[in-house]
């Protein structure tokens, strides 16, 4: 790996100011995307600033109907809180089975969307329970913030500092999980929210987390695994690679959006 | 049996060292003024070096020197130690580092030698070459027609073609035949993968002019008579090779390696220490890989289902150069297994073995056998479906009776013991065959397809007596060689040839020896890999550890026996003819006259009162033992999958393995070995699958995309056990290291068939993945019909 | 270069390093503790677990400046002088190891296992072996012993 500037910071401003004084500065949470793809030299950043030190940023906590998560939660704080347990046992599901119990003990909600991976779980919980992503100057809602492959709409310097999810009425989520890395092939958050259903999928589109509006529409309809039976999924716009073709992923969408509806009922 | 002895389940010498973390692994020994050596390899899979430069590299922060091949001056090329039937064989030039053209990704090119390892790799970005890429050939069952040619010496790319049984005869057999099955197959491309990536420590010593290197090896002895004689023309003396623990090998760490002669030639030319380690990713690259056939097999049948003939055309891809045992897998330990457990009276294969832009491909676990089970295995069921018959029955009708060992197959083996029909009726009870039906039942109401798969198999161990291996094409003997030392007081050091990698060697040969010498088996220590420390043995691959090693050991301690009954009788004024000896002690016949094993190794070496005029003092036999015949392990594997037919996903659902290894010393370890050869088996059955793109890009070159059997990809094994001696070794051991993966793909790959067989689907290539399943099912003639 | 400090096995460490320096780096190369092993560069294998803080992590994924301050244990420091513990002696009881190169992060891994779930059951026990990567074994013996050192460890 090249070498770079290393600075911890014990407050939000500190890592604003260090991130904006840095050449090529990157936030350093738990670090499971970032310090792997520094060491295979895919990245080069000349400063990683870790947050680690900063108090406000971790914790979980309830607001109204919403739970609020800290950006540097880690997947294990977020799978074992009571809290999301008991208000979105989908998300606590969802957390608990990110990677592997050492990814979890280190990794971050934050440092999950932030680097926006067209296979991770937690964009789904997001779109999928139309969270709300709070950064150091603004809120974005789920459905404004995903723009794309390893593409959010956070600006240079700005930095996630929480994720508020609303309780849905029920919500599940379902993994087929890649064989080799145990990313999403295709996940489906599916979610009976007070605006309405919502259908996420993460692992399969070309761009990143989508919602699936057809789905949406036919569960709005009849809230039942067999609403989307007849609904055919187009194989266009969805990944492909050694795994899974595109026409696999288009099939797997189907059977996990019929399951994790089941779940929810 | 003792508590210690042959047949008891002690617990391991060596774990100790391994459960506080203070086993030595060969990354983990730093030498003094050690420096650190990255290896630049290509990113292409096929290109003209036209020109490097390395100047700013060799002017970086810390970068001690950089060479390329052109400073390889003197320095052979890695030889290749098996010509089938000894030629003829297209053997091209196997460099070091890359002189001219590279042909695959990852082929060495240069090597920049640095104060850190960070320092090597950043220098190594400033090496700027110019390649001129070249069209390249990647497939194995396009190399023959490919446009383009690897080497100027082998046309086609064409390393050599070989056969073996009688053509003519088997052509007859399927003019005869009432019915034959066919399969056109690939067995699929394995990353080996041991969990320890490779490594060496190169280091010269000025004032002997000597040379040491640490090396992640099975076969310490074989890298050093390789690389000393024809890489780097260094004598055996003056060359020492230390293979510290080893993290597992499965074959992958039996080739001699360019990059052991790279720290070795570099370290006396930087005079100091060097070490490379290989990362995963370059583990993906560099180490060899196993299997990747294409072929076409036919098992002709007469009206009752028993077999007439078998005949089978393979392709298999030795990758772009001939690594050390290359051609040996696809020839002799794949065309002579064809027989299977089965009497088919005729035989005939052919085999064409190719280069490609692919790295080169060598052993991995059961090498050649795995192929040929798997080849016979899927045939047999084939057989069964179309002719209607039993699997199981179609298989019993088949096997050679037990009393007909010794068997003369018609490839060449003369098969020694075994009861086949003994090991199916045995797997057929493991498995609990009559609860079968209602698993069937429960599996179908929760929607899952589910299907059984047999594999009763064979294997042939302990590839021997030298001589036939020389007339086969082996370049080396492989015997095996033993010293057990006693030392004066009573101790032993035992120095095997035989180098465990994870097997247990220094327990279960622990255990020969407190067993045959009656010694409490923590006075018995375990040496192996060092060459000058050891005797020249030949190391641990293809089973054959216990079967030759261990009979090596068996044969020095009947030597120990022998001498110590002449000095227990010259100290009990007795006749040497009298003496018995049993659990450590020494007594003449028919009377109370004693003499401890302990006693007689202090007269052994403080001869005060000894007949050293008939007898040299000490108490030390060396033995190199050479196996008249290979051993044959054999076995019946049963597995169970569930399929969930809407994603395709196949869970083995129950597993059952019942194993004839001969004689079993530590059944604990022997149950170990089976285990993890199930894993191997059932990895390349439905997880791992190397995967390159036409331009010969590894596209499967992480764990991120090569799929590792993991703890919830399995479940826990039933295992049963036979024991038929092998009757011409000292101990009636076979081998029980590879069994397990040699059986296990086609069990797998049988009950997954077997499930889809109902949705017309009759064979599908490996990985039967969840995505391959699916396929094949939504392609299936039935599915077609309904849509 | 900066410099970091922290516990290892409950003796106080310290030492200059580039910024760069894995946690496992660090431990090998700088303090000799070569008990955390490497087996792969993406995070996967798991030879390389060791506790941080009390939690399991792969030290090939940390860095050593962000394990500053921590406590950090490692095979190493799990034997009680030359008394194994219940879990390494439940390896070793049930041949859960061979070649012996997974087995310190398979030890580190399980014992955070048993901490939070001191009653796993056989699934439970191969779910979290996610990340640990064992290529002799085929996890029988393995997860036999995890499940035994579990119940030596509530006695």
């Amino acid at each position: 790996m090249y070498n770079f500037e290393y600075k911890r910071v014990s407050t939000l401003d500190e890592a604003v100011s260090a991130l904006k004084s840095a050449s090529d500065g990157s936030l350093l949470a738990g670090g499971m995307t970032i310090l792997p793809t520094i060491k295979l030299r895919l990245a080069q950043p000349s400063d990683l600033i870790d947050l680690a030190g900063v108090k406000e940023l971790s914790g979980i906590s309830a607001d109204g109907n919403n739970i609020v998560i800290g950006a540097t939660t880690t997947h294990y704080e977020a799978a074992s809180s009571s809290e999301v347990q008991s208000k979105i046992p989908a998300l606590a599901d969802l957390a608990g089975g990110i990677g592997d119990p050492q990814v979890r003990n280190r990794g971050t909600i934050g440092g999950s969307i932030a680097n926006n991976d067209p296979a991770a779980d937690y964009p789904a919980a997001c779109l999928g329970l139309g969270a709300t992503i709070r950064t150091n100057n603004r809120e974005f809602a789920a459905d404004e913030f995903f723009k794309g492959l390893f593409e959010t709409a956070l600006e240079d310097g700005e930095i996630i500092t929480a994720v508020s999810f609303p309780a849905p009425e029920t919500a599940h989520y379902m993994k087929f999980p890649n064989p080799a890395s145990r990313y999403a092939l295709v996940g489906a958050f599916v979610a009976k929210t007070k605006d309405g259903i919502r259908v996420a999928i993460t692992g399969a589109g070309q761009d990143g987390v989508f919602r699936q509006t057809e789905m949406e529409k036919a569960l709005t309809a009849n809230f039942a695994p067999d609403a989307i039976a007849d609904i055919v999924v187009s194989p266009n716009n969805l990944n492909s690679d050694i795994h899974a073709s595109s026409e696999y992923r288009a099939h797997l969408i189907g059977v996990m959006v019929k399951r994790a509806v089941a779940g929810c009922v | 049996m003792t508590e210690t002895g042959i047949g008891a389940a002690v617990l391991r010498t060596e774990d100790r060292r391994f459960l506080t973390g203070s086993g030595k692994f060969t990354d983990d020994i730093n030498r003094p003024g050690q420096t650190y050596a990255h290896i630049l390899r290509s990113p292409h899979s096929h290109a003209k070096i036209r020109k490097i430069d390395t100047a700013s590299a060799a002017a970086a922060d810390g970068v001690v020197a950089v060479f390329t091949g052109a400073d390889l001056e003197g320095v052979g090329g890695i030889p290749c130690g098996f010509a089938p039937d000894g030629g003829p064989m297209n053997e091209p030039p196997h460099p070091v580092i890359a002189d001219e053209t590279v042909r695959y990704v990852g082929d060495r090119v240069a090597v920049v030698i640095a104060e850190t390892l960070n320092q090597a790799r950043d220098a190594a970005e400033l090496i700027s070459i110019d390649y001129e890429t070249l069209p390249c050939v990647v497939a194995t069952a396009d190399a023959v027609n490919a446009t383009t040619q690897l080497h100027a010496d082998a046309p086609r790319n064409i390393c050599f073609e070989w056969q073996i049984g009688d053509k003519e005869a088997t052509d007859q057999a399927f003019a005869n035949a009432h019915h034959v099955a066919q399969l056109d197959l690939i067995n699929s491309r394995l990353i080996p993968n041991a969990l320890e990536p490779r490594a060496a420590i190169g280091e010269y010593d000025v004032g002997n002019d000597s040379y040491t290197l640490y090396t992640t090896s099975q076969n310490p002895h074989v890298v050093r008579l390789l690389m000393g004689a024809f890489v780097l023309s260094i004598p055996e003396h003056k060359l020492r090779i230390v293979a510290p623990d080893v993290g597992g090998g499965f074959g992958s760490k039996i080739p001699h390696y360019p990059e052991e002669a790279i720290v070795t030639w570099a370290a006396q030319k930087v005079r100091r220490p060097v070490k490379w380690t290989a990362g995963r990713s370059e583990s993906f690259l560099s180490d060899t890989h196993g299997r990747d056939h294409v072929t076409h097999g036919e098992l002709a049948l007469d009206e009752d289902g028993a077999f007439l003939g078998l005949r089978v055309k393979t392709t298999a891809n030795l990758g772009a150069y001939l690594s050390t045992f290359g051609p040996l897998i696809p020839t002799y330990l794949y065309g002579t297994l064809l027989s299977g457990q089965y009497s088919t009276p005729a035989i005939h294969c052919e085999v064409t073995a190719v280069f490609t832009n692919t790295a080169p491909v060598d052993a991995l676990r059961g090498a050649g056998r795995p192929e040929a089970t798997y080849l016979v295995e899927r045939l047999v069921n084939i057989a069964a479906a179309e002719t209607g018959i039993d699997p199981v029955e179609l298989r019993r009708r088949n096997l050679i009776p037990s009393d007909a060992f010794p068997y003369q197959t018609p490839v060449a083996l003369e098969y020694d013991s075994g009861n086949y029909a003994g090991l199916l009726d045995e797997g057929l009870k493991v498995a609990d065959m009559s609860g079968i039906g209602a698993r069937r039942i429960d599996a179908e109401s929760r929607g899952k397809l589910f299907g059984v798969g047999y594999s009763t198999y064979i294997e042939a161990c302990g590839l021997a007596p030298s001589n036939v291996a020389g007339v086969i094409g082996a370049r080396a003997g492989l015997y095996e060689a033993a010293d057990v030392r006693i030392h004066p007081t009573g101790s032993v050091t035992v120095f095997t040839g035989s180098n465990s990698h994870g097997q247990g060697h220094e327990t279960t040969f622990a255990q020969l020896v407190s067993d045959g010498l009656g010694v409490p088996i923590e006075n018995v220590e375990v040496v192996h890999g060092d060459t000058d420390r050891v005797p020249f043995g030949m190391g641990t691959y293809g089973s054959r550890s216990l079967a030759v090693g261990g009979s090596a050991i068996m044969k020095s301690i009947d030597k120990l026996v022998e001498k110590g009954k002449k000095i227990a009788a010259h100290t009990l004024e007795a006749s040497a003819d009298d003496m018995l000896f049993q659990d450590g002690v020494f007594s003449v016949a028919g009377t109370d006259k004693t003499v401890s094993i302990a006693e007689v190794a202090l007269t052994a070496y403080v001869p005060h009162n000894y007949p050293l005029e008939q007898l040299e003092p000490g108490l030390d036999e060396t033995t190199f033992y050479d196996p008249i015949n290979f051993t044959f392990p054999a076995g019946c594997h049963i597995c169970e999958v569930e399929i969930d037919a809407e994603t395709g996903a196949v869970e083995i659902s129950n597993y059952s393995a019942v194993d004839d290894v001969g004689r079993i010393i530590n059944p604990m370890i022997v149950a170990g070995q089976v285990h993890g050869g199930i894993a191997h088996g059932a990895g390349q059955a439905l997880l791992e699958g190397c995967v390159y793109d036409d331009a010969g890009q590894l596209v499967s070159g992480s764990f991120m995309d090569y799929t590792m059997p993991r703890a919830s990809n399995l479940l826990q094994f039933k295992l049963g056990s036979q024991v038929t001696l092998c009757p011409h070794n000292p101990l009636g051991a076979k081998g029980c290291g590879e069994a397990g993966t040699i059986a296990s793909t086609a069990a797998v790959m049988n009950a997954v068939t077997d499930a889809l067989t109902p949705l017309g689907v009759t064979h599908i290539d490996m990985p039967a993945t969840a995505q391959n399943v699916w396929q094949a099912i939504h392609t299936a003639p039935t599915q077609q019909a309904a849509e | 270069m900066p410099s970091v400090s922290m516990s290892v096995n409950g003796k106080s460490v310290s030492g200059e390093v580039e910024a760069r320096t894995l946690l496992v780096e660090f431990l090998r190369e700088h303090l000799r503790l070569t008990g955390t092993h490497v087996g792969c560069d993406t995070s996967q294998c798991g030879a390389c677990v060791v506790h941080v803080d009390g939690d399991s992590v792969k030290s090939c994924t940390m860095l050593a400046l962000q394990a500053e301050g921590s406590d950090v244990k490692t095979i190493e420091g799990v034997a009680n002088g030359d008394e194994l513990h219940p879990m390494q002696e439940a390896f070793r009881e049930n041949h859960g190891l061979q070649c012996g190169f997974c087995t310190p992060g398979m030890v580190m891994s399980a014992l955070e296992l048993v901490k939070r779930n001191p009653d796993p059951s056989e699934r439970e026990v191969r779910e979290w072996l996610e990340g640990n990567f064992c290529r002799c074994t085929g996890y029988h013996n393995i997860v036999k012993s995890i499940l035994a050192g579990a119940v030596a460890m509530r006695s």
